[in-house]
């Protein structure tokens, strides 16, 4: 059986190249993805602690996670639809009108 | 090397290995793909570790709708990439050297052999317990009985986290609400003059369900 720490870094991994796509891509969809790989990482960590606590906590917390990680694609993809008919790009780069 | 090792190593490497691919592929269409194969990789380690329910719902819900979902945008959208277009953001340089440094911090705290005590109690994880009256002396007693993991999930949702999954659901309608009423457009001067007729028909009638409405 494969021990805690190997699913942690495992997590860990899939955390930073998350991290990584969100923060070097400029196509906005691709961020959004990345952002999708972060939330199932830190999934990853909390099953396999629930695991080894032997409790169901976690397993309910990803349930959570998962929930909110749909609402948040479907409203961050809402986003992006009307970013594009405004400014035609969804460059993240360009989006700067709140720069102060 | 026990077969569930095995098995682990692979899984990990392919899903490691897509994800890199997903920030990587210039075509958001191909990257979906890729986070689909992700997804897949992580729901396989979900079943070992005994979350069978949890696997489930990550293939429902993330491969089945999140990822319908990022393909209908793409479609929408349809940005032509020119070859010579850059894909990096000008912060590439510090992003590739944040995530070298999250990466070599979270090595550094979990390192082989930090978590030691394994539990590993299995059985845990597909118990519902109930209380239940001792019939010698009145007590309450807690009484575990064996089921499967959906079925603990399930009880667990409905009985300790009651609330917060009531407070998801409204979360969920709020969401789609929210999507819809971002979604939406109003059509501008321009494209009213070349709007099909149909278009300026349902318009119409939308104003006029409006105003029946507010007065």
């Amino acid at each position: 059986m494969p021990s805690l720490d190997a699913y942690l870094m495992l997590s860990g991994t899939l955390f930073a190249v998350g991290l990584v796509g969100v923060i070097i891509r400029r196509n906005m969809i691709t961020v959004l993805m990345a952002i999708e790989l972060m939330l199932n990482a830190v999934n990853v960590n909390l099953v396999a602690f629930s695991h080894h606590l032997s409790s169901l906590d976690g397993q309910i917390f990803a349930i959570f996670i998962i929930t909110v990680a749909a609402g948040e694609a479907a409203v961050g993809l809402a986003i992006i639809i009307q970013l594009y008919r405004l400014r035609s790009s969804i460059n993240v780069d360009e989006a700067t009108n709140l720069n102060g | 090397m026990t077969p569930a090792l095995i098995v682990f190593f692979v899984i990990g490497t392919v899903a490691v290995a897509s994800s890199i691919l997903v920030i990587g592929m210039r075509n958001p269409v191909h990257s979906a793909l890729f986070l689909l194969l992700t997804f897949l990789c992580v729901a396989v380690l979900f079943v070992m570790k005994a979350a069978e329910f949890v696997a489930a719902v990550q293939v429902l819900v993330y491969a089945g709708g999140v990822m319908v979902l990022f393909l209908f945008v793409v479609m929408l959208i349809n940005v032509r990439h020119l070859p010579d277009e850059k894909v990096l953001s000008r912060f590439a340089r510090g992003g590739f050297l944040v995530g070298a440094a999250i990466f070599v911090l979270f090595l550094t705290v979990v390192r082989p052999g930090v978590y030691h005590d394994p539990v590993d109690n299995e059985q845990a994880l597909r118990t519902t317990y109930r209380y239940v009256r001792r019939r010698s002396d009145h007590k309450l007693v807690r009484r575990g009985t064996v089921v499967g993991n959906s079925e603990a999930v399930g009880m667990a949702l409905y009985r300790e986290y009651l609330v917060p999954f009531e407070v998801a659901s409204v979360f969920l309608l709020v969401a789609m609400i929210g999507a819809i009423v971002i979604g939406k457009r109003e059509l501008s001067a321009i494209e009213e003059e070349t709007a099909p007729d149909f278009i300026l028909e349902r318009m119409e009638t939308e104003k006029e369900v409006k105003e029946k409405l507010s007065a």
